[in-house]
């Protein structure tokens, strides 16, 4: 069950939401360079998330979700606009691990505690706790090197967790991983998704992991960037991503990806 | 459809993420391997030692040929010989400790003094303008060439030596870290940034291991150029004030002309250099390294 809505709809969906969105984004406009000779990335997004709800920003290489998910985070400023997040400072994940190589996976996870204020006397079993949920127990002594790809982007995760933030932004955190992998980090992260109530806004460029992941699809479209058209996604969690239900979606916004994509070529 | 007559594995069909997830983290585990010591022995250390015997037997060769003069070129035995004497007067720890205690406070000084420039430097633009290229320069200029400065304005005496050795190790240990830091990736700076390590924090949690390796690497040159430099000093300046140290005994033994007490003093310079550095800066290094998995062991 599905369905498609138009900007103008969603707009008016969000009025319909009963508690404070948990990321607020309103009229987002960011450019890069001097004045005159300025890149304009992104172009009145507006888009509001609630409280644990799951978004995966869709859209082509270059077309700005990175930015867009930078400015949520914090890391840089929007031009005009505004983001509002009520809550804590929101965890973000990449697609690299980022994760600190001159420490354990324990110990990165540990750090993240730290900088939180979590007491020293508490961080070890909360490490080992936050381990557990992303089925590493064992792996607290393990060098970031000693761990496989799909490992690094778990303890990434488990830190990412480790800063208490309701808000977890994910950055195309597996589009590095092979499809096997890949496919259990889906299943996991639904899990942790739905046990934790987390509030996810996950960026990728891949339409099946969006539409596998996601209540919410939000298409953005290039140079600028701009909400070009939403999807409600109402399929039951897990899905498979090899199901009839993800691909015959997949399909329609693939379409619609390639038609804005395409815009780009006739002139 | 082709239909397949194979019947479907139950087990196969109640694969959980958990399940798949563990097989895949047992196929993809990074299995170390630590070589044997017995290895690492006989490529690590008999290289060297096969070196050291192969310079001795030339040397013993050249003075048996009688190439020149027994007083320009003696033998390693009466080198070895020298070095016995030194051992009978009891003066030979004084010596080599005089000049190791100079050279080592004088470079744990010049760490001191050079981290938190290296840090200003790294991280304050104006500061890095102001100062980046004057550290740099002074990285170049041999530190032997403020010997005689040094002499006028603090005299003959310790002063000098550790004048010498900061002018020395200082910049080497600045610009060891301003390298390092710029050097730790930016995606590691970034997810400092995103759990709120700000400030001394990320100095402490970020930047300062990030950037360990390249401020390691600036120790070991540092110390390096700290010991080369104090060696020079105690070869030009003389003052009783200033006691024997290696440089000044190998000064002494070039005006009794005493070659073998020339080559001893050579000996003793070159191993109290490298016995630092491989007692020291070589393991530190290792281990640095070996934790980040950037020591590839069969290499
Ligand atoms: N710091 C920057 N300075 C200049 N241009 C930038 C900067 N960051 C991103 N851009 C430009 O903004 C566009 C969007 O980049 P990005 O957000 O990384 O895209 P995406 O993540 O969707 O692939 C690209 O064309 C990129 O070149
Ligand atoms: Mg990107």
């Amino acid at each position: 069950m599905t369905t498609a809505l138009t900007t103008s709809e969603s707009a008016a969906s969000v009025g319909v939401l009963d508690r404070a969105p948990a990321v607020r984004i309103s009229h987002v406009h960011k450019s890069f360079g001097r004045p005159g000779a300025a890149t304009h990335v992104l172009d009145d997004i507006t888009l509001d998330v609630a409280p644990g709800e799951f978004v995966t920003l869709l859209g082509a290489s270059g077309c700005g979700k990175s930015t867009l998910l930078n400015l949520v985070a914090g890391l840089d400023k929007p031009s005009a606009g505004s983001i509002e997040l009520p809550g804590h400072r929101p965890a973000l994940m990449f697609q690299e691990h980022a994760l600190f190589p001159w420490l354990t996976a324990g110990k990165n996870i540990e750090l993240a505690l730290r900088l939180g204020g979590t007491p020293k006397a508490e961080r070890r079993a909360e490490a080992e706790r936050l381990l557990d949920l992303v089925r590493l127990n064992g792996a607290h002594g393990k060098r970031v090197h000693e761990l496989s790809g799909g490992m690094r982007q778990r303890v990434a995760l488990a830190r990412a967790l480790a800063q208490g933030s309701d808000v977890l932004l994910m950055d195309e955190p597996f589009a590095a991983l092979d499809a096997i992998t890949r496919d259990v980090l889906h299943d996991e992260l639904t899990r942790i998704w739905a046990e934790q109530k987390l509030t996810v806004l996950f960026v990728t460029h891949n339409v099946r992991e969006a539409v596998r992941l996601a209540q919410r699809v939000v298409l953005l479209s290039s140079r600028p960037g701009r909400v070009a058209k939403e999807w409600r996604i109402d399929l039951p969690q897990p899905r498979r991503i090899e199901s009839a239900g993800v691909a015959d979606l997949s399909i329609e916004i693939t379409d619609e990806l390639r038609g804005e994509i395409r815009r780009h070529g006739q002139h | 459809m082709a239909s397949t007559d194979t019947t479907p594995s139950p087990v196969l069909e109640k694969t959980t993420a958990a399940d798949v997830g563990a097989g895949l983290d047992a196929l993809d585990a990074v299995v170390t391997q630590r070589t044997p010591l017995t290895t690492v022995l006989r490529q690590k250390a008999l290289p060297p030692l096969v070196a050291v015997a192969l310079v001795l037997g030339v040397w013993q060769l050249a003075f048996s040929l009688e190439l020149t003069d027994e007083y320009k070129l003696p033998s390693p035995g009466m080198v070895w010989a020298a070095l016995a004497d030194l051992w009978a007067q009891g003066t030979l720890f004084s010596i080599i400790w005089t000049s190791l205690w100079r050279g080592l406070s004088g470079f744990v000084a010049a760490v001191i003094i050079g981290t938190p420039i290296g840090l200003l430097v790294a991280q304050v633009k104006p500061v890095r303008a102001a100062i980046g290229p004057i550290l740099s320069g002074l990285q170049s200029l041999p530190s032997v060439a403020w010997v005689p400065a040094a002499v006028i304005w603090l005299g003959v005496n310790s002063s000098t030596m550790y004048a010498v050795i900061l002018l020395g190790a200082v910049p080497s240990v600045a610009n060891g870290l301003v390298a390092g830091i710029d050097q730790v990736p930016p995606l590691l700076l970034r997810s400092g940034r995103t759990m709120g390590a700000t400030g001394l924090a990320r100095a402490r949690h970020v930047l300062l291991p990030g950037a360990l390796p390249g401020y390691l690497a600036g120790l070991k040159q540092g110390w390096a150029f700290s010991w080369r430099s104090l060696m020079a000093a105690e070869l030009i300046a003389a003052s009783p004030d200033l006691g024997v140290g290696l440089g000044r005994f190998l000064e002494n033994q070039r005006e009794f002309n005493d070659m073998s007490g020339v080559l001893l003093g050579i000996i003793l310079i070159l191993i109290v250099g490298v016995a630092i550095d491989l007692l020291f800066f070589s393991p530190l290094e290792r281990r640095v390294l070996r934790n980040r998995g950037l020591l590839v062991s069969n290499r």
